[in-house]
């Protein structure tokens, strides 16, 4: 006859993933500093940035093979630093460059990853049957791992992360050199996954990828610029993004901050972008007030990219851009 | 898990190595060449001191059978950089394995190769003229297990550490082959001069050679000790302490440090 009310009486789910002040330096370097982030359990949880931004350290740090130089990882409880053995059994993990040997058939591989888990005989047997039937590789079964297409390599990369029940799949850059066909198949994978109870993390610096996402974190720079799920994050661009080319941007936005002081433009790429409620109706006015100043407009609905400029001052690919140069 | 581990990256060695020809050619073809092409060249010029009636093609075979494990080693260990570099070994270090579990398989994988290959030079030996009865053949295959393990142990240590295979290339010229040159596997520590006697003394890999010299040339006691062989009680231990301490260099470069 207890009184306590249910709510009490039930922990708040333990997050699949909380990180605390994760930092991580390659010498004088630093790549990450200071992410703080929880993940839900059953959640896609997506981090998208620019390449050199810090995913892949990050995604290192979470798979257990760099320790942070800072801060503390916790997955479904157990210390990433002290405890990595109860961790790397609750992760599966699906790195960017393939993990398969290529010399093995589908099914050796898939046998060695199952015996490096502790699996074996008939119950190793029965998981690989099953997997191979899901991923559509039983017909591939006992070819050698070089023959296959990028999209079957990365199927069975995942049905291999997966063979030991992993409850959270971390995924770096899953889509990188797939085919749109092989990419809705990656997702169809994930969201099936996540009807299952899977926790999935995944980094990516595809913003259609990012909008797949049930919560994201923009990561630029070693730091989260901001995190939530897609709509949020759009939500804080008031309306609509409009830009507009023209023969003199830098002028256009000098009379456009004149005459509507709260419009914050800004100029980059040779045309002038701001954001706008409502915005059709504010253009059609615009353009009829500066005959000649505008000779092209687009209003669109907010995208990552947009929150990502926003917060950043830069476009995701201008980043990467920077640092391929750098 | 983790034997279980061990077995499955031990199996996976072998499976790769018979799967790629090449390898399997030219880890037998390149000794056989040199013991065919060097040992006939250097016979007529060339006398043992103390051992008359051994030519050189026969004193030059039990270092050939070396100069195959130490290839053989090489090239094992080298697929320590291929499975970092194609990816393979993340996915065994993201598992819940312990580092001994990794070091056990590749260097176990790596000396059965070693070993096999070693063997079938060992079987050979009656062709070479060397008289091989079933016991001084077991105790020769145990030798070679010995030197199998210590040779893919050190492999294995430079291999953990470095990079690119053009590295591992470098170690093998500067260390590894000099190892081997100066075993007293391409000519007898018998009559070296003092300095180099010194080197080939204190070359681990002398004692290795010295015992299966022992057992395939079957020098007499007055022979060996005028040849400076160490005793063959002396050749193993130091070779079986040489295989322990380079594993457990192994398990300590594993643990230390890098995580990649």
């Amino acid at each position: 006859m207890s009184a306590v009310p249910a709510a009490a009486s039930v922990p708040a789910a333990e997050p699949a993933v909380e990180a605390s002040g994760v930092e991580f330096a390659y010498g004088e370097r630093q790549a990450l500093r200071g992410l703080d982030f929880q993940v839900a359990p059953g959640e896609i949880f997506g981090f998208l940035g620019p390449n050199g931004g810090g995913k892949t350290t990050l995604f290192r740090i979470l798979a257990t093979l760099a320790p942070p130089s800072r801060g503390a990882v916790r997955v479904f409880g157990a210390d990433l630093a002290t405890q990595a053995a109860r961790v790397r059994r609750e992760l599966g993990v699906v790195f960017q460059s393939p993990s398969l040997d290529v010399h093995l058939t589908v099914a050796e591989n898939l046998t060695h990853q199952g015996h490096l888990y502790g699996l074996s005989g008939r119950d190793l047997a029965g998981r690989i049957e099953a997997a191979l039937a899901r991923f559509g590789l039983t017909a591939r079964a006992g070819e050698r791992a070089k023959t296959l297409s990028g999209g079957l390599r990365r199927r069975a990369e995942i049905a291999k992360s997966l063979l030991h029940r992993p409850r959270l799949l971390l995924l770096d850059e899953p889509s990188t050199g797939l085919d749109p066909g092989a990419r809705r198949d990656l997702w169809d994978t994930l969201f099936d996954l996540r009807g299952e109870g899977v926790t999935v993390l995944l980094t990516t610096h595809f913003m259609e990828e990012g909008d797949r996402c049930d919560r994201l974190a923009l990561l630029a720079g070693g730091e989260i610029v901001a995190l939530g799920s897609p709509g949020e994050l759009k939500t804080e661009i008031g309306g609509d993004v409009v830009v507009l080319s023209g023969p003199d941007p830098a002028g256009l936005a000098r009379d456009l901050t004149a005459r509507y002081p709260d419009l914050a433009p800004t100029v980059g790429d040779g045309a002038v972008r701001l954001e706008r409620e409502r915005a059709h109706e504010f253009v059609a006015r615009l353009v009829e007030a500066l005959p000649g100043r505008v000779e092209a407009v687009t209003v669109a609905r907010p995208t990552l990219e947009d929150v990502f400029l926003r917060r950043t001052g830069h476009r995701l690919y201008d980043l990467e851009k920077a640092d391929d140069e750098a | 898990m983790n034997g279980l581990a061990t077995a499955t990256l031990w199996q996976r060695e072998l499976v790769r190595f018979f799967r790629q020809p090449s390898r399997v050619a030219g880890a037998l073809g390149t000794p056989l060449i040199f013991w065919l092409f060097m040992g006939s060249g250097l016979s007529g010029s060339f006398r043992l001191q103390g051992s008359a009636g051994v030519s050189y093609l026969q004193f030059f075979f039990p270092g050939t059978i070396v100069l195959v494990l130490l290839f053989a080693a090489i090239f094992s260990t080298i697929s320590v950089i291929e499975d970092r570099h194609e990816g393979f070994l993340q996915g065994v270090l993201v598992a819940p394995v312990g580092r001994g579990a990794i070091v056990a398989g590749k260097v176990l994988g790596g000396a059965t190769l070693a070993w096999l290959q070693g063997a079938v030079f060992l079987v050979l030996a009656p062709l070479a003229g060397l008289h091989l009865t079933l016991a001084s053949g077991l105790a020769a295959a145990g030798v070679l297990a010995l030197l199998s393990i210590a040779l893919t142990a050190i492999g294995f240590a430079f291999a953990w550490k470095l990079d690119s295979v053009q590295g591992f290339h470098g170690v093998m010229n500067v260390v590894l082959l000099p190892m081997w040159l100066l075993s007293g596997a391409f000519f007898p520590l018998a009559g070296a001069p003092l300095w180099l006697s010194l080197l080939m003394r204190v070359n681990p890999l002398t004692y290795g050679v010295a015992a299966l010299n022992d057992l395939l040339l079957q020098p007499a006691a007055a022979a060996r000790a005028a040849s400076g062989l160490p005793s063959p009680g002396v050749a193993v231990l130091v070779t079986l302490g040489l295989a322990l301490v380079v594993y457990a260099v192994d398990l300590a470069v594993t643990r230390g440090g890098r995580v990649e």
